[in-house]
């Protein structure tokens, strides 16, 4: 394989990861801060997908089907928040993952009912509808995209954390609760402000797969898991180690994708490969995550706080 | 009032209750079966909506009897699919058993169907057992036996002369059967064989991959929002129009509607467009338009060719569904004007049809949709048939 062709399959490694990011940033925010297991991250990406869509239909804006899918589930997650979640913040992690598994199925039985089976419509902006020519071959410009507001997500959350009185608040809160309490802050609000803040990252990351991907009930499933998988390797509750995990595990699923049927092929005959590759390939980064809790069970990138 | 007044009158309405049951039981009962949850649903639905559709057309009766159609859901999942027909057959004890939307449920039910001697209308799924050494003679399939989609449009590179074709497939039987048969009818090179993971949704690595290849052609197998996904991609690319897409099951009338423009040019072979120009395809789709709102799928044809099937063999039979084999030799004349045009059964209850091809375009009212390019292969049968024992 020439070095260009490599260099173009990194380059879609890397805008896979920081579409992972976007998810696993609200995960590891949720999971990581609050003890909170939410597997409805992954419905909460899809209803961003189905507003963005809606959206972009009805307004002809993609800046404002982003910002409606943002906004949208940040007020929907502060909501669900308010009218029950806030109880499971609590409880164990067992009725946790019970409870918000039912709101996966409830959320796609409710797309299904509200919006029907068929998948949904939504157009690539003219603006990025274009590919770009590097390296001899054509990259879509919409995929720059996602990787420029990754990146900037990125930034921002770090800013936000690290640089401002309400990050103080947010790291204080995961250290010692009761403590952050006691100095007046209200925990609850706290709590709700980044469970909603997670949710609108989830919904961006839904509004942005939208021109590239089936906008349709349970996609928000298989992109989940792969979530899951980032933030164990990333270390939970650190949004650097999400981010840098997210690259990991985007870089290895695609260039495992790629590489190891070329490889195959020259070890077994082509039925073989065929056959074993894709399967070899899509265990990869689950073989990845077992490493990494085997040696470093706290992942790649933990959070400093964590290791006093 | 007295009791024995009392106990009268419970009688009278008893009897009067059974009476009323017996005149409202139907004729013929009808159990459907399709998957109409998950992801696949709009396929399942289609199905259902065809197939009511065509008992519409006939007169809201079938063959002129009155008719009960018993509505399941088998969720893509083979055990439930099997519980469902073991019901329809032993406690609904219904007369037909219609639908059934994917393969793998097929291939679980097609036991607990011959071992109950049911007569049976297959409208989506036709699996290459079913058509070879597992054929049935109380088996009909209204759609295609599965490898016929991929073989028109293998014959179909042949023809455009495509010397070095690169070959895309989620990893599993389905993908793998139509790759099989596309091979079979397509006598170019292949300039690459990618098996990628099912339901994966980014596929810009082997789109990376195709590309320096430089195939003159590229045919894939994508179902539903594998399609969607797929074709996104291959447009963003600024693939499409470059390198010609030759498909099956991917641009069809359950994945056009959330790809519209996107999916301009793409080709795919299968057996019937809503662009045909005969009058029993006219009236179905101009009458499934109305009532439903949308361009028919292919597998809504295919439900709604099902019950005019019924409806003909009904009709042989005098309304009777009782002589199991009277039935099935009136299903086997398929004297009914199917939407495709010409339409017969071969020997393992598979029809031998034209396979076409379509280019997704506009249609007059300026809609995207499928548009009949050619017709590679007439009379089509499929190749398992040889397998099978039945005369």
């Amino acid at each position: 394989m020439s070095f260009n062709l490599l260099l173009a399959q990194s380059l879609n490694g890397l805008q896979f990861g920081v579409l992972l990011f976007l998810m696993a940033a609200g995960l590891t925010l949720v999971f990581g801060i609050m003890s909170f297991i939410n597997l409805a991250h992954g419905a909460l990406y899809m209803f961003g997908a189905y507003f963005a869509a809606l959206v972009f239909a009805a307004s002809g804006s993609f800046a404002l089907a982003l910002l409606a899918a943002a906004l949208g589930v940040f007020v929907l997650a502060a909501l669900l928040d308010a009218g029950g979640l806030a109880v499971l913040h609590k409880r164990d992690h067992l009725d946790q993952v019970l409870a918000t598994f039912g709101m996966v199925l409830f959320s796609n039985e409710f797309v299904r009912w509200a919006w029907g089976n068929s998948p949904l419509f939504m157009d690539t902006p003219d603006a990025l509808s274009n590919s770009v020519q590097i390296l001899g071959f054509n990259y879509p410009a919409y995929r720059f995209a996602i990787i420029g507001v990754g990146l900037a997500v990125a930034l921002g959350l770090y800013a936000l954390i690290e640089r401002t009185r309400i990050g103080m608040l947010i790291r204080a809160g995961a250290s010692n609760r009761e403590m952050v309490s006691a100095l007046g802050v209200n925990i609850g609000w706290l709590n709700r402000f980044v469970f909603a803040l997670g949710a609108g990252l989830a919904g961006l990351a839904g509004a942005m797969v939208g021109p590239i991907l089936s906008i349709q009930p349970g996609m928000g499933e298989p992109i989940l898991v792969l979530t899951l998988v980032v933030i164990v390797i990333g270390g939970i509750g650190s949004i650097r180690g999400a981010f840098l995990g997210a690259l990991v595990v985007g870089v290895v699923d695609t260039l495992g994708r790629v590489l190891l049927p070329i490889w195959l092929r020259e070890l077994f005959d082509a039925s073989v490969a065929n056959a074993a590759g894709p399967a070899l390939a899509s265990m990869l980064v689950y073989l990845l995550m077992v490493l990494v809790l085997a040696f470093k069970p706290d992942g790649l990138f933990p959070v400093k706080a964590r290791q006093q | 009032m007295s009791q024995t007044t009392l106990k009268a009158i419970c009688a009278a309405a008893i009897a009067t209750c059974a009476l009323a049951s017996t005149s409202a039981l139907a004729q013929v009962k009808i159990g459907f079966m399709s998957t109409l949850s998950g992801p696949a649903a709009s396929l399942g639905q289609d199905m259902y909506d065809g197939f009511m559709l065509g008992v519409e057309h006939a007169g809201g009766k079938l063959g002129g009897a009155a008719i009960e159609v018993l509505k399941e859901d088998d969720q893509l999942k083979p055990e439930l699919g099997v519980q469902i027909v073991s019901k329809f057959i032993e406690r609904d004890k219904v007369d037909i058993v219609t639908g059934v939307t994917f393969s793998n449920v097929m291939m679980a039910v097609a036991k607990p169907l011959a071992d109950g001697k049911a007569v049976f209308v297959g409208s989506n799924a036709g699996p290459a057992p079913l058509a070879g050494a597992q054929c049935n003679a109380n088996f009909f399939f209204t759609s295609w036996q599965n490898d016929m989609q991929a073989e028109v449009v293998g014959k179909y590179a042949t023809d455009k002369g495509y010397k070095n074709v690169y070959i895309m497939a989620p990893n599993y039987q389905s993908g793998k059967d139509n790759v099989a048969g596309f091979k079979r009818y397509f006598k170019g090179g292949v300039a690459g064989e990618v098996y990628t993971t099912v339901n994966q949704p980014d596929y810009s690595a082997e789109i990376a991959q195709m590309q320096a290849a430089k195939p003159d052609a590229l045919f894939v197998f994508y179902p539903g929002g594998m399609g969607v996904n797929f074709v996104k991609q291959m447009r963003q690319a600024g693939l499409l129009g470059q390198i010609p897409l030759l498909s099956v099951s991917t641009t069809d009338g359950s994945t056009i509607p959330a790809l519209k423009e996107t999916a301009l040019g793409v080709i795919s072979g299968t057996f019937w467009g809503p662009d045909f120009n005969n009058a029993a395809s006219k009236k179905f789709v101009a009458d499934f338009e109305k009532k439903y709102n949308r361009i028919p799928s292919q597998y809504a044809a295919q439900s709604y060719d099902s019950a005019l099937l019924i409806d003909s063999a009904l009709k042989k039979t005098g309304g009777k569904a009782s002589d199991k084999n009277a039935l099935a030799a009136a299903l086997r004349a398929a004297d009914f004007k199917s939407v495709r045009g010409n339409f017969r059964f071969n020997k393992n209850g598979f029809p031998i049809q034209d396979m076409h091809v379509f280019e997704v375009a506009k249609d007059a009212q300026g809609r995207v949709s499928l548009k009949t390019a050619s017709t590679p292969l007439k009379d089509l049968a499929d190749p398992y048939v040889k397998d099978c024992p039945l005369k």
